[in-house]
């Protein structure tokens, strides 16, 4: 009988992981095919994808696309752009954020209902549909410098940073982990006479770490990816990002190898990125049953 | 008396110093990502910048890709710079959408250019192209000769009947996955660039040109069904692929797939060095004549530009032979003039593209000049995709009609 048993659990142990392998296979094809193809001529590269070579790296393997690559384009430029306006972005949006969050979860205060519900609700309106309205308002917009008050946001960092900081699918993550928090916490800190920025910065955010990387990963992963806003307010090539960057490669013939060559670069954050907050992000999914 | 002087010397050493100040021009261009393009187009600027003292040019480049959208998205949010280029097709939605202003520059200067790389809207110049481009039917002379076909000359095109008898013998032959490769792959613009012109050659058209006013008649009359049927036709009978994959887009002729291509000169070089026996036959005559689309990237003068003068001096500085030629060596393209043509290796006479510029000249057909083209030409791809893909031919026909009408009438006709 426990003969039966143990067999029966060997099975499910392998039947589970293989299922898992299956799984990962399936998910790291695509990013194997992208660095395999990186290093291929486009001839080869075009060959290959109809068969399991493209999977491997073999026949005439190089570097040449990657340095093709940068000089077609600015990569540095553009990598290090994106990482300056998402990284802003991401801090800053954890901040004010949470600090929304916090208000609305533990602070009594009238109308808060009403005002979640408004921010929940902007959570179906589409970018695009408040793309030109938003390009109207930004290149108006007043400013303080260096050089004195002057008008217009476009070509600048700040325009790429500002419109995203606050969001309404942040500050709903934040709501949803806070009223998990143990109330008795906050009430034994406000009857021990603590201010709600005491409670806040000492009690409330040090038990937030998974839903600070998961808030961090879902930031950075949309910031990351912007196209469309970047691409309607940077004229200057110095202020341009990687999704940006990217069209520079589709020219009327396209060279694969290079595309992939800068996809493969331009991947690199994100993945080491994710890989740094893996456990975090995975315990917070678990625990708030959120789906990125 | 002292004060009077210094107040003179003043002055005038003020007025000194604004008649010498150089005024900067902003340029935006399509072609970020293209290393020759950039480079002669920095070349120009820099040259320009050189020769005289009132202007100075300053350069930034957009991935094509995106290039349209920036442009609007500048034009919105009122940024747009003083010279800009612009795809030939796209030149009246711009000028009537107030994007624009016409160029001013002496028009004999542009007197032999080809027709194609004019801008004109509204009996105005308002884009000049440095180059055009052109499709040809590519093939290899050794295929003409195994399926015992007739060399078609521009005079001498290829009627509808000998263009299927070619299609059906390479077909036959067994030789070719398929005999005709039309790009179906490239989606967007090489829609209506490439195939509309088969709608013009049986006697249709996307618009109703006298007016502008109406597709009816034109993209669903008796010229337009017989052009829908014989484009399903090419796909129903195997012939072409309505679906296609961009890798045998890019190589699959040289690599023997296909017994003819429907492709662009700036591919033309690739065929050349594939094969030594390559020719490129003019556009069949569907009976109405011989077409192929015409009109490709030029320069422009945006309209909120304060120093028109100045990005029309730097346009009209472009267009020396010496910039031409230089553009056509670098990408491929058919150099605007004959003289500049006759400096081109490929373009001379008895050069290996020389065919090309006979092409543009006598059988460039302009797309629909009307700000509506960019409606347009969308519904036109959609209706050409679906038609290849199977669907009813004169209703897909009537439905691109209504589409087209009433954005045309949602306009209020578009400034007709």
């Amino acid at each position: 009988m426990a003969m039966i048993a143990s067999d029966n659990h060997g099975l499910r142990l392998v039947t589970r992981y293989a299922v898992l392998v299956l799984i990962a296979v399936i998910f790291i094809f695509p990013l194997v095919f992208m660095l395999m193809s990186s290093l291929k001529p486009d001839q080869q590269l075009l060959q290959d994808s109809g068969s399991l070579r493209a999977f491997l790296p073999v026949g005439d393997i190089s570097l040449q696309n990657y340095t093709k690559a940068f000089e077609r384009a600015p990569v540095l430029t553009f990598v290090f752009n994106s990482l300056l306006v998402t990284g802003v972005t991401v801090v800053l949006s954890l901040v004010l954020c949470s600090m929304a969050g916090f208000a609305f979860v533990f602070v009594d205060w009238k109308g808060r209902g009403v005002l979640l519900s408004v921010l929940l609700a902007t959570l179906i309106v589409p970018f695009e549909t408040i793309a030109i309205p938003m390009l109207l308002l930004a290149s108006k917009l007043p400013w303080v410098g260096m050089e004195g008050l002057s008008y217009g946001w476009l070509n600048t960092y700040r325009v790429q940073i500002v419109p995203f900081i606050a969001d309404g699918l942040t500050v709903f993550l934040f709501v949803q982990y806070f009223k998990d928090l143990p109330g008795e916490l906050i009430e034994a800190a406000r009857v021990e006479g603590a201010s709600w920025w005491q409670i806040y910065r000492k009690i409330v955010m040090p038990l937030s770490g998974p839903i600070l990387a998961t808030a961090a990963i879902l930031k950075f992963l949309t910031m990351y990816n912007q196209y469309l806003w970047p691409l309607m307010v940077t004229q200057e090539e110095g202020y341009r990002p990687v999704m940006v960057g990217l069209q520079y490669f589709f020219q009327l013939n396209v060279a694969w190898g290079e595309v992939m060559a800068y996809l493969s670069l331009i991947t690199v954050p994100v993945l080491a990125f994710y890989l740094y907050l893996q456990k975090a992000f995975i315990a917070s999914i678990a625990s708030t049953g959120v789906k990125g | 008396m002292k004060v009077w002087k210094f107040a003179a010397s003043a002055a005038i050493l003020s007025w000194a110093s604004m008649a010498q100040a150089t005024e900067t021009l902003t340029m935006w261009y399509h072609g970020a990502g293209n290393e020759v393009e950039s480079k002669i187009i920095n070349q120009i600027i820099t040259d320009f910048n050189a020769s005289q003292t009132d202007w100075k040019v300053e350069l930034q480049s957009f991935p094509q890709a995106a290039y349209n959208d920036s442009v609007q998205a500048g034009a919105l949010a009122g940024n747009l710079p003083d010279i800009l280029d612009v795809d030939g097709p796209n030149m009246p939605n711009w000028a009537w959408a107030g994007y624009m202003q016409p160029l001013q520059i002496d028009e004999a200067k542009i007197a032999n250019f080809l027709p194609g790389t004019k801008g004109i809207w509204d009996g105005k110049l308002y884009s000049i192209g440095l180059w055009d481009a052109a499709i040809a039917l590519t093939t290899r002379k050794s295929t003409i000769e195994e399926l015992g076909l007739r060399m078609p000359t521009t005079d001498a095109p290829w009627t509808k009947d000998e263009f299927m008898d070619a299609l059906a013998k390479a077909k036959a032959a067994g030789k070719w996955e398929f005999a005709l490769d039309l790009g179906t792959a490239w989606t967007g613009e090489w829609y209506p660039y490439a195939f509309s012109p088969f709608l013009q050659s049986f006697g249709g058209d996307i618009v109703d040109r006298s007016t502008y006013q109406t597709a009816e008649g034109a993209l669903n009359g008796e010229a337009a069904l017989a052009f829908g049927n014989w484009w399903q036709g090419l796909f129903k009978d195997g012939y072409a692929q309505a679906t296609q994959d961009p890798a045998d887009r890019d190589s699959g002729f040289a690599a023997g797939k296909y017994a003819f291509s429907w492709n662009g000169n700036w591919a033309a070089l690739g065929a050349l060095k594939a094969f030594d026996d390559v020719v490129f036959l003019p556009a069949p005559d569907m009976g109405a004549g011989s077409k192929i689309g015409a009109a490709s990237w030029q320069f422009g003068v945006s309209a909120t530009s304060k120093h028109p003068e100045g990005a029309s001096a730097f346009i009209e500085f472009a267009l020396q032979d010496k910039y031409l030629a230089d553009f056509s060596n670098g990408i491929g393209l058919i150099p605007a003039t004959p003289t500049a043509a006759e400096m081109v290796d490929n373009y001379k006479a008895g050069g290996p593209l020389a065919v090309f510029v006979e092409y543009s000249a006598k059988s460039g057909t302009v797309r629909p000049v009307t700000p509506g083209y960019v409606v347009q030409a969308k519904v036109f791809e959609k209706a050409a995709a679906d038609i290849a893909n199977g669907a009813d031919v004169a209703a897909t026909l009537d439905a691109a009609v209504d589409e087209i009408n009433a954005d045309i009438e949602k306009n209020k006709g578009y400034g007709h």
